[in-house]
């Protein structure tokens, strides 16, 4: 029974790193899949909300974002401190948002252009002041899918 | 004469893709988005000729949220907590109380002839409100009437609301309409 030879006289072999590669590349695909690359830079801090009774979002395509959040620090000289709003990489107004959402529908498919979602990204310290504006100048546009997003707790 | 082409050295390949990998896991977000999904009322297209819907007060539970983020349901103070069961109380009615909403007789497919609440939630904000506490509020009142659905979905096919059939769904929704409107804010506390 010398299955398990005590004495180190012959040098063990080197482990193979031939497949090395192709398990490197295995992950590799999976990331390069599962990633999706962050569209804009946020200007804005925004921590939203927590919540229960979520729903996923499907189809990201057919997703549009505003952000609402007070500005990063770098911003605040020019920006403020109150909550401001973020469409695409610019801060903006109200009074932007029926241009935005104009914008959004043009840069879809004809056939997709009513299924548009907004997802409002409000941090939770906001008041309903602006979310409130916001949601008026979306019923102006008549962009009426709304999701406002959050995070799931745990039950 | 056939020479031999020489291999070409892929001992490097692992670090190529090393590099590769290295910079996917960094640029990798993949966070699921997830909120709660509301459907805007559209602008009426003439305002003059806004159909002023007449409601019983006892068919309404009217929910105040002022701007120290207090509730006021129905004239009472409440804590956010106690609002869901409150919500499914107001919608059940199930002493047939006087102060709490009618029902009518209505068909519905798959249950036939029962009594649907004409219960109406009626939610209404200051501007100086808290993000946070609209949402809490919002997640209460969706997760009354999830409750309320998976109850009467346990009841007749004993699954939850979300494994029923979309026809199913449909009848169940009749059965427990739970409308919510959202009232213009008001400007009580200044911004």
């Amino acid at each position: 029974m010398s299955k398990f030879r005590k004495d180190g006289k012959k040098d063990l072999p080197a482990i193979s790193t031939a497949s090395l590669p192709d398990i490197v590349f295995m992950l590799l695909f999976f990331f390069m899949v599962a990633t999706t690359m962050r569209e804009v830079d946020l200007n804005v801090d925004i921590m939203v909300p927590e919540a229960k009774e979520v729903t996923k979002l499907e189809k990201k395509d057919l997703v549009s974002n505003i952000y609402v959040g007070v500005p990063m620090r770098k911003f605040q000289k020019t920006f403020g401190t109150e909550p401001r709003i973020q469409l695409n990489d610019q801060f903006a107004t109200v009074e932007d948002i029926q241009a935005f959402i104009a914008s959004e529908r043009e840069s879809r498919k004809e056939e997709l252009r009513n299924k548009l979602t907004t997802s409002l990204k409000v941090d939770q310290y906001t008041k309903m002041g602006i979310v409130t504006d916001i949601k008026q100048e979306l019923r102006k546009a008549s962009s009426l899918k709304l999701n406002y997003s959050t995070r799931q707790t745990a039950e | 004469m056939a020479r031999k082409t020489p291999e070409i050295n892929s001992s490097s390949m692992a670090d190529i893709a090393f590099l590769l990998l290295i910079f996917f896991l960094v640029t990798t977000t993949m966070d699921v988005d997830t909120g709660i999904y509301k459907k805007l009322p559209p602008i009426p297209e003439n305002e003059t000729q806004e159909p002023d819907v007449k409601v019983k007060k006892r068919n309404v539970l009217s929910i105040l949220v002022n701007r120290n983020n207090e509730l006021l349901v129905n004239g009472e103070v409440l804590s956010i907590s106690q609002l869901r069961d409150k919500t499914k109380e107001f919608f059940l009615n199930p002493a047939n109380k006087e102060n709490l909403p009618e029902k009518s007789l209505k068909t519905v497919p798959y249950f036939g002839d029962v009594m649907v609440s004409k219960g109406l939630i009626s939610l209404q904000n200051d501007r100086g409100t808290q993000y946070a506490t609209y949402i809490r509020v919002q997640d209460e009142l969706a997760a009354a009437s999830r409750e309320l659905k998976d109850e009467k979905a346990m009841q007749k096919w004993g699954k939850k609301y979300d494994e029923l059939t979309e026809d199913q769904q449909d009848a169940v929704r009749k059965y427990i309409p739970v409308q919510i409107s959202e009232a213009e804010p008001r400007n009580t506390g200044g911004k």
